[in-house]
């Protein structure tokens, strides 16, 4: 599959002025931005790195800069959604996607572990559901609270879930502003401090999962964030990451997203 | 257009996590944390993830000072090194070895570290010396 990969960004190279990837490096793999001349050996597919948030930087830096990316499913999710925020110029841009694969979907518990953009291959099938998810689902209200209380106990507030976070680009944070979350107490008050990222991650969140996978307290995020696109998808009709075209709702008025009995 | 990821370990304590800071045109504009290291595996705490914020700071010393009636002057490395060494040499042969500490930094490399150690004992003679990152 990988050669495949190489092919297409040899030949973007040709024709644009970078392509964003992953390259192998004197023991460590990490994001790039592959050049003409650059020694296409060293481009790698994995680990999974958020590149849509590299895009999105080189797009600011150089405002006439024309890429492309190598993109799994999950960035190409994220793409849809940082455009609609005007994080990414889709004029600039475009998507190399490869499938992940069946184990890679399995671990990451993905729903659509490939992207429409598809170059390199085989689409597997998606992953299961998170067994928390439905655990967390046949618990009384009250022990979902203490469920969270344990959880959120663990945190170190490293910030790492909202620093990775590929749809996290405010450039006033709410989860540093002091009248929200008071400084200097670990673990931060519960449960607004992570409640304020999930509500800001309604109708944001594409579960590409970095949050979970870089949290070094273990903290299992996805659960709280697949209920919310369950929700988000129930109340509202809209799925993150799923379609260009279609307005997020808490971007518009109620009568524009009007909620679903 | 230059894009670098530099591997490299996060100064602030001993645990020795492991991230790349990135630069755009040779200047820093992030941290990735290292996900195919095996020590932190793709996480980093806060202060990893801000590992770079003296770099760039206004209020980061760029030269010796040397505080002269009561207030810091700018200095060469020579006149400051100079001074140094006068003062601890004074100060080790009137109340001895024992009267010095050393306390030196997690900013340090280990190699600078070990240096700092050997001049404790080795050269001042003293075995007080501590460390901000001995986690």
């Amino acid at each position: 599959m990988i050669a495949a990969i190489r092919k297409a960004v040899a030949e973007r190279l040709d024709s644009r002025d970078g392509v964003v990837a992953l390259r192998r490096r004197s023991g460590g793999v990490a994001p790039y931005l592959f050049q003409k001349g650059d020694d296409l050996s060293e481009m790698e597919i994995s680990p999974k790195y958020p590149l849509m948030t590299l895009v999105s930087r080189l797009h600011k830096a150089f405002p006439a800069i024309r890429l492309a990316v190598v993109a799994r499913g999950c960035d190409e999710r994220a793409y849809v959604e940082m455009v609609k925020r005007n994080q990414i110029d889709p004029t600039r841009l475009e998507i190399i996607g490869f499938a992940c694969t069946a184990e890679e979907a399995q671990a990451c518990f993905c729903g659509e572990p490939s992207p429409k953009r598809l170059v390199a291959g085989t689409p597997p099938a998606p992953g299961p559901l998170n067994p928390l998810v439905a655990k967390y689902d046949s618990l009384p209200l009250e022990e979902r609270r203490s469920f969270w209380k344990k959880q959120f106990s663990k945190c170190i507030k490293c910030y790492g879930c909202r620093n990775i976070c590929p749809e996290c680009f405010c450039e006033a944070c709410a989860m540093e502003d002091m009248a929200w979350v008071e400084p200097g107490l670990l673990a931060p008050p519960f449960p607004t401090f992570h409640l304020i990222r999930a509500m800001h991650m309604a109708s944001r969140c594409v579960a590409c999962r970095e949050c979970e996978l870089t949290c070094p307290a273990h903290i299992p995020l996805t659960v709280l964030y697949d209920l919310m696109r369950r929700d988000i998808a129930n109340l509202l009709g809209y799925i993150p990451g799923a379609d260009l075209e279609a307005q997020p709702p808490l971007s518009v008025s109620l009568e524009q997203a009007p909620l679903r009995k | 257009m230059e894009y670098q990821n530099t591997l490299t370990t996060c100064i602030y304590c001993g645990c020795g996590c492991s991230m790349y800071v990135e630069t755009i045109e040779g200047r820093i504009t992030g941290v990735w944390p290292a996900k195919t290291n095996q020590i932190s595996g793709g996480k980093l705490c806060i202060k990893g993830w801000n590992v770079t914020g003296f770099v760039g700071h206004p209020e980061r010393l760029k030269n010796p000072l040397i505080r002269k009636e009561g207030k810091l002057v700018e200095a060469t490395w020579d006149e400051a090194l100079t001074l140094v060494a006068e003062k601890l040499r004074s100060i080790k042969e009137e109340s001895g070895p024992g009267s010095i500490g050393l306390l030196t930094s997690a900013k340090c490399t280990n190699e600078e570290n070990y240096l700092m150690n050997k001049f404790a004992r080795a050269v001042l003679g003293t075995n007080n010396i501590d460390h901000c990152a001995r986690l």
